[in-house]
């Protein structure tokens, strides 16, 4: 290309378009290696998670089936084989005892872990945005009121609490009952973000500007102030969704996650604890798991605040 | 010429955690239809609360404000709305006052949404504003951070202005600005003005701007106006002590008149609101001061072509 046909080209280009604070940050997403990983560690796992049944048909074993021949009655139930019974039928070997297929659990599992935490991240974010902003943007008695019940909650340790809870509540869906305890003790930590950006925001002078134009004080909080409050939400909730997958596995590992035969990582881990010595490799599995969720997890809001941060040089 | 807002003993109390702050106390004040009007004053003494109070963003604790006959002090949200297209707002910081998450499309035709305008009309009025500040329509996608400060102000302005309002308060509109662009912002308002036909309350501690651009000039001092009265009367032959020493705090372009003018040097700093003294708010540093001034405070009264609060008025 010759020089002049450069310049006739440049100048035919149109003017740059508006870029929204969120079409920047998908760039500087685009251009994050991390991002990219965790995002797609993320992604394998949902998928996992949602064609687990499908993956369960494709090797023939479903995740409850028994297979007494893959296991030594003579060692205590012990696989046989290399790995924890690992072989081309089944891929990660089978769990002692019992010789049930180590991957079919593991896929299901992740459709209960990823579940439970999605889903109380998505309660504690919920109700954290709206008792935030509400306290935020009110202020007096009813901050002063909502910010006390954000302290005497983050105030509980959380995890005896959690095992007290859970143990006191009626039989009923254990994965519901999870998700809004775990909800139930995660909000206050969004609620105080919120509230304090809430306050920041109360006082810019666009909200008084939308005050002068006469807009409702409902139409003020959702259009002008929650877009502005929607990075740091979506932030903490990708971050939150680790400590919470860590949070079931860790209730699940003491026994009062999810009931079997349902499995899910944590219960996964506490059943292999009996066995690490024989059979190492049952531990290895869903310990991966949880890691490369978290971590994935962890990726993802890291590079999520860094994109979304209008502070952040590159653009 | 009529009112077209008017104040009577509009007071305005903040309670703070150390007692009540009477920022604003029993001002009297007419905005005739189409007129400039220039509120000054030191920092603090209460230019802003009076210009929130106007357009409703604060509520006056006691007193009244009467716009176009209506009486608005305490009238509700719902019905205020129809009577914000008419009354509308220019605030200080251009940045701060435009929501960073909206297009410039979306901020400037806010107030016809609320209004109702139908979306094809208000698309159409947005532009025409746009263009009427000297933003080209293109730039209606975009975002606040993409424009420079002037810019940003030229939205706000847009904003004001796009419902076609009777009256704008105009908070310290460029007192954020960088100075360069000063004056394109303060010729713009002032032309939008005229070209509108809209009553403009200037608010500034720039007297040069304020004289630029208005009419008439009030001059206030801790919550209170001290000196009211056409521009040429004040800033030629101020009768407050007060406004003496504002106008001689600003320099003159002329060496050899700035040398030989006399200039008041106010001393100490204005007195809190908090703890006014008595009598007179401004006899602990005024020069002319006498016992009467401690004890009795003065009320506004004619003198020499205008309104002045002052025991001992300058007439020269």
């Amino acid at each position: 290309m010759s020089a002049p046909s450069l310049a006739e080209g440049r100048a035919a280009t149109p003017p740059p378009l508006g870029r929204s604070p969120w079409r920047t940050a998908a760039r500087r997403l685009r251009r994050d290696p991390a991002a990219l990983i965790g995002l797609g560690i993320v992604l394998l796992f949902v998928l996992m998670a949602l064609t687990a049944p499908v993956l369960t048909a494709l090797n023939g074993h479903g995740p409850n089936e028994f297979h007494p021949e893959k296991i030594d009655k003579a060692l205590a139930g012990a696989p046989k084989g290399a790995l924890g019974g690992v072989d081309g039928d089944f891929w990660l070997g089978v769990e002692p005892g019992t010789g049930r297929d180590v991957f079919s659990r593991m896929v299901h599992g992740a459709r209960i872990s990823l579940l439970i935490s999605v889903l109380a991240t998505g309660v504690a974010t919920a109700a954290g945005t709206a008792l935030g902003l509400l306290a935020g943007f009110s202020g007096g008695r009813l901050d002063a009121l909502i910010s006390r019940v954000m302290d005497l909650v983050l105030s509980f340790p959380q995890l005896i609490f959690m095992i007290a809870l859970v143990s006191v509540l009626p039989e009923g869906n254990r994965t519901l009952e999870l998700v809004f305890v775990m909800g139930f003790f995660g909000w206050p930590y969004v609620g105080r973000i919120v509230r304090g950006q809430a306050l920041v925001l109360r006082s810019r002078e666009f909200v008084e500007a939308a005050r002068a134009a006469g807009m409702t004080r409902a139409r003020i909080l959702f259009r002008e102030v929650l877009p502005n409050l929607l990075a740091p939400i979506l932030v903490y909730a990708t971050l939150t969704v680790p400590i919470n997958i860590g949070t079931e596995a860790a209730l699940s590992f003491l026994g009062i996650g999810v009931r079997p035969p349902d499995s899910s990582w944590g219960q996964m881990m506490a059943t292999a604890m009996t066995w690490y010595q024989v059979d190492p490799m049952f531990f290895v599995v869903p310990g991966v798991c949880l890691l490369l969720t978290v971590l994935a997890f962890t990726l993802l809001g890291d590079a999520f605040r860094d994109a979304l941060d209008p502070r952040s040089a590159t653009r | 010429m009529t009112a077209l807002l008017s104040l009577e003993g509009l007071t305005k109390t903040f309670q703070t955690r150390r007692g009540s702050v009477r920022a604003v106390d029993g001002l009297d004040l007419e905005v005739r239809s189409g007129e400039t009007l220039g509120l000054v004053g030191e920092s603090g003494c209460g230019k802003s609360t009076t210009g929130r109070m106007l357009v409703r963003l604060l509520d006056p604790t006691s007193g009244r404000i009467t716009f176009d006959g209506t009486d608005i002090t305490a009238l509700p949200q719902r019905r205020m709305r129809p009577l914000r297209s008419e009354l509308q707002i220019v605030f200080q910081d251009p940045y701060s006052s435009l929501n960073p998450r909206q297009t410039v499309a979306s901020i400037v035709g806010a107030p016809l949404r609320v209004q109702g305008v139908p979306v094809a009309e208000a698309h159409a009025r947005v532009r025409e504003m746009l263009g009427l500040v000297g933003l080209d329509a293109e730039h209606a996608g975009r975002y606040p951070h993409e424009f420079s400060g002037g810019q940003a102000q030229r939205i706000g302005i847009a904003r004001a202005l796009v419902t076609r309002p009777r009256l704008v308060v105009a908070d310290e509109p460029v007192s954020a600005l960088d100075v360069s662009i000063q004056a394109q912002i303060v010729n713009l308002l002032s032309g939008l003005r005229r070209e509108l036909d809209l009553a403009l309350v200037l608010i500034a501690h720039d007297l040069a701007v304020v004289r630029h651009v208005c009419a008439r000039v009030a001059v206030m001092y801790l919550g209170r106006i001290v000196e009211i009265g056409d521009r040429d009367a004040i800033y030629d032959a101020p009768a407050h002590p007060y406004t003496r020493a504002l106008l001689s705090a600003i320099p003159l372009p002329d060496p050899v008149a700035e040398r030989a003018r006399e200039r008041i040097v106010l001393r100490g700093d204005p007195p809190s609101p908090a703890s006014p003294p008595s009598g007179c708010p401004f006899h602990p540093r005024c020069h002319k001061a006498e016992s009467r001034c401690r004890v009795e405070r003065p009320v506004l009264s004619r003198v020499a072509g205008r309104e002045v609060a002052c025991h001992f008025p300058e007439t020269s």
